[in-house]
């Protein structure tokens, strides 16, 4: 087959991701993109230039050769595309659905520059769809075994990550994890319509069949600590314990029967499958009339979750702009047309309830954007007497997670920051020798590609850890 | 995997059962909790850990059949497993010699009661324990408390055993009518029961402990779904809690935010959703 010129790249349009239309999907909760087609993927992976100097890879978090696996799509090598992938990350078919790609890669794509960049994301998550329906797909290599156990805290993104790095290694790894469910975020956080759980299941099985051991119902800071287990003969502990703490506005009203933590919301409904109640045993409560608070991937989960109950009105009330919304471009959109109602500039001042204890509304200032605060974005600031009360039947407070406490508080001598993360160092080392930590219960609540990367990271750096310690 | 030991009927629709958790047996201390799960459709509810035994690996659970969960739970044998068991959550009790203290259990809340004496007890505490229940039949772990308490003093609404009154009648009476004193108060069971006893101590000027069931969903400070008002802030009460002290409850807040789901329990009958093959 010819190769194209780049004139004829150039010619090639950005492919759109068949989707499932807004009216349909919004009856259910099954995945919204429905995948490139092989054709498609071809064809989108031809508009690739194989820049020289590949700028889309410095905006990965794990440098993945993106002009390499795209070139195996081209030559319709999928299988090579995926074990291309393969030798950088360890979740391809989740990051490809749930990375923000319009800030890492796509953004530095030269096609961006005069039109659309590459989509990169959509080829990611072809080439790993097509490694998980090859069930002849063979195990990663394992190195022979050192004799050697790790612990891992959490079985979320970057505990996967660290858990495959080291089995790879040829290390013994148990994971511990406080739900009854291994995935995490993956899991409790992320909906089905954007995150398949059977996507997670099968990595997980595939770190089972590597050797992982994989221990549920396990609350490291209860069940056990971090000290018992380095006395109990594992050579080092990984923290993964991520940012699952919710953060609440304190606010009058906010103990009223309607008003949930989005961490609460999406427990129940993803993790619970109170969508399916009372099939599923847990209920959730959703009315007619739903306000999200916060203007991030889980402000636009929760939102998005609700809209599937069927209320008459989901609003996303966010106290900047679109422009400031933290939340991934796609699920913005895919909001939009489900018919979620966007209201900026605008924060709850107080929640509202009736004389049965539910409540009934919100009480809201308007907002105006000032100075830029320490995240670089402008501070909203209220405008004096712009009260209004919006009125709904449901409230959910999406505004962030911290790290929970238990894994900090029953570790002696971990170093922990301002805000309850772990200190450690970019490999991962925190100020317990053995002890490392990765993920959101060091950077605060980020993205599933950075807690694989620091799992990474913190695999390698274990690795030398163990090593240097036998060497002595 | 957490297999039921043994299962015994203590009382009307009131089971002990001895479920096998090592982990949780091996550490768990007083006044803490386990989160279960019976089945891969059931919810998340938490279970204060009656007793333990570390050697046997083993947990004493105490159940009230009140809803489809507890049902599907007292439904399951000797034999059988339960689907999900984690802990153990909460703050242990905060055992100290304080000199003497009443513990105060009303209903089911006796259960939860039973550690927190017999932990008072073992750190050189006196112990009076007053159980409380609408009528005879309702009493329960009266030979169980016993055996952990200096003295015991029953009550019930209807006095077909013991005293005639509530429990907090019955502790007014003690103090005020016996001239008994107290260095500490504590208190579980149904919420206005926990609430009018601590209105007496509050006036008796007594230091009440007492622990909160609010609706949980994961027991380990994730959600906040379990969120009280202690002093007017919030709290956990997986994480903060399960104790707090009592003259600093909102319990008005905390029973409107029990019934929260009141309004969905008739889509759970029994039966309807029961396990396969179960005759009534």
């Amino acid at each position: 087959m010819p190769q194209l010129t780049p004139a004829e790249r150039l010619k090639i349009p950005r492919q759109p991701m068949p989707e499932q239309p807004a009216a349909q999907r919004i009856r259910g909760f099954t995945e919204v993109a429905l995948g490139f087609t092989p054709e498609l993927a071809v064809l989108e992976a031809n508009r690739c230039l194989g820049c020289k100097k590949p700028k889309c890879m410095e905006g990965c978090p794990v440098q993945i050769d993106i002009p390499g696996f795209v070139k195996l799509i081209q030559e319709n090598d999928f299988k090579g595309a995926a074990r291309k992938l393969r030798e950088f990350s360890d979740l391809p078919a989740v990051c490809g659905r749930v990375c923000p790609q319009e800030e890492q890669c796509e953004q530095f794509c030269s096609l961006g520059k005069k039109g659309q960049p590459l989509a990169i994301g959509r080829l990611e998550r072809f080439a790993a769809d097509c490694e998980r329906a090859d069930t002849q797909r063979a195990l990663p290599a394992l190195a022979p075994k050192k004799g050697k156990k790790v612990a891992i805290v959490g079985s979320g993104p970057a505990g996967l990550t660290a858990a495959g790095e080291l089995l790879k290694r040829g290390y013994e790894v148990t994971i511990f994890e406080a739900l009854h469910e291994p995935g995490g975020v993956l899991v409790y956080g992320i909906p089905e319509f954007r995150l398949p759980k059977e996507i997670v299941r099968y990595e997980i099985d595939i770190l089972r069949r590597m050797g992982a051991e994989i221990k549920t119902n396990m609350i490291v800071g209860r069940t056990f600590t971090v000290d018992e287990l380095l006395n109990n003969g594992y050579s080092a502990v990984f923290i993964g314990a991520g940012a699952g703490l919710p953060i609440l506005l304190n606010l009058p009203g906010e103990h009223l029967n309607g008003v949930y933590s989005a961490n609460e919301f999406l427990l129940r409904m993803n993790l619970m499958h109170a969508f399916e109640f009372p099939k599923y045993h847990t209920p959730v409560f959703c009315g007619k009339r739903v306000a999200v608070f916060g203007g991030g991937n889980v402000a636009m989960d929760a939102a998005r979750v609700a809209l599937r109950m069927k209320p008459d009105k989901v609003y996303i009330a966010y106290r900047r702009t679109a422009a400031e919304m933290p939340a991934r471009a796609e699920e913005v959109e895919h909001g939009k047309e489900e018919g979620i109602e966007f209201m900026f500039l605008i924060a709850p001042t107080k929640i509202l309830g009736d004389e049965k204890g539910w409540v009934k509304g919100v009480e809201c200032l308007k907002m105006e954007l000032g100075e830029p605060d320490a995240s670089g974005r402008r501070r909203p600031v209220p405008i004096p007497h712009s009260e209004f009360v919006l009125d709904v039947d449901t409230v959910v407070i999406a505004i962030g997670n911290t790290p929970n406490p238990i894994v900090p508080n029953t570790t002696k001598g971990l170093k922990v920051g301002k805000h309850g993360t772990i200190e450690a160092d970019a490999k991962g080392a925190t100020s317990r020798p053995g002890v490392f930590a990765g993920g959101d219960i060091v950077t605060g609540a980020a993205t599933v590609i950075l807690a694989m990367g620091a799992g990474k990271k913190a695999a390698q750096a274990i690795d030398e850890y163990i090593q240097a310690k036998e060497s002595h | 995997m957490y297999t039921i030991l043994d299962k015994q009927l203590i009382g009307p629709k009131v089971y002990r059962l001895r479920i096998r958790a090592p982990e949780i047996a091996r550490v768990r201390r007083a006044g803490q909790f386990v989160a279960l799960r019976v089945t891969k459709e059931g919810e998340r509810f938490p279970l204060t850990i009656v007793d333990s035994d570390p050697a046997e690996g083993s947990l004493t659970l105490i159940v009230q059949e009140v809803g489809l969960s507890t049902q599907n739970l007292c439904q399951k044998n000797a034999g059988e497993e339960i689907s999900d068991v984690a802990g153990p959550l909460g703050h242990p009790t905060d055992i100290e010699k304080f000199g003497n203290c009443v513990c105060v259990g009303g209903g089911i809340g006796v259960a939860p009661m039973y550690p927190i004496a017999k932990a008072l007890r073992q750190a050189g505490n006196k112990v009076t324990t007053i159980i409380g229940a609408r009528t005879k039949d309702l009493i329960i772990l009266e030979k169980e408390m016993r055996a952990v308490s200096d003295d015991v003093v029953l009550a019930t609404d209807d006095g077909s055993l013991g005293m005639k009154g509530f429990v907090s009648d019955v502790l007014k009476h003690l103090v005020t009518g016996e001239g008994r004193h107290f260095d500490l108060a504590a208190a579980i069971g149904p919420v206005p029961m926990m609430r009018a006893v601590c209105n007496v101590t509050k006036e008796l000027g007594i230091r009440t402990i007492v622990s909160l069931n609010p609706i949980m969903v994961d027991g380990t400070g994730m959600c906040g779904g379990c969120r009280v008002l202690i002093g007017g802030q919030t709290k956990f009460a997986c994480v903060d809690g399960p104790e707090f002290d009592g003259h600093q409850v909102d319990f008005a807040a905390l029973m409107s935010r029990l019934r929260m789901y009141d309004h969905l329990k008739a889509q759970c009958v029994s039966g309807a959703f029961a396990p396969a093959a179960k005759s009534t």
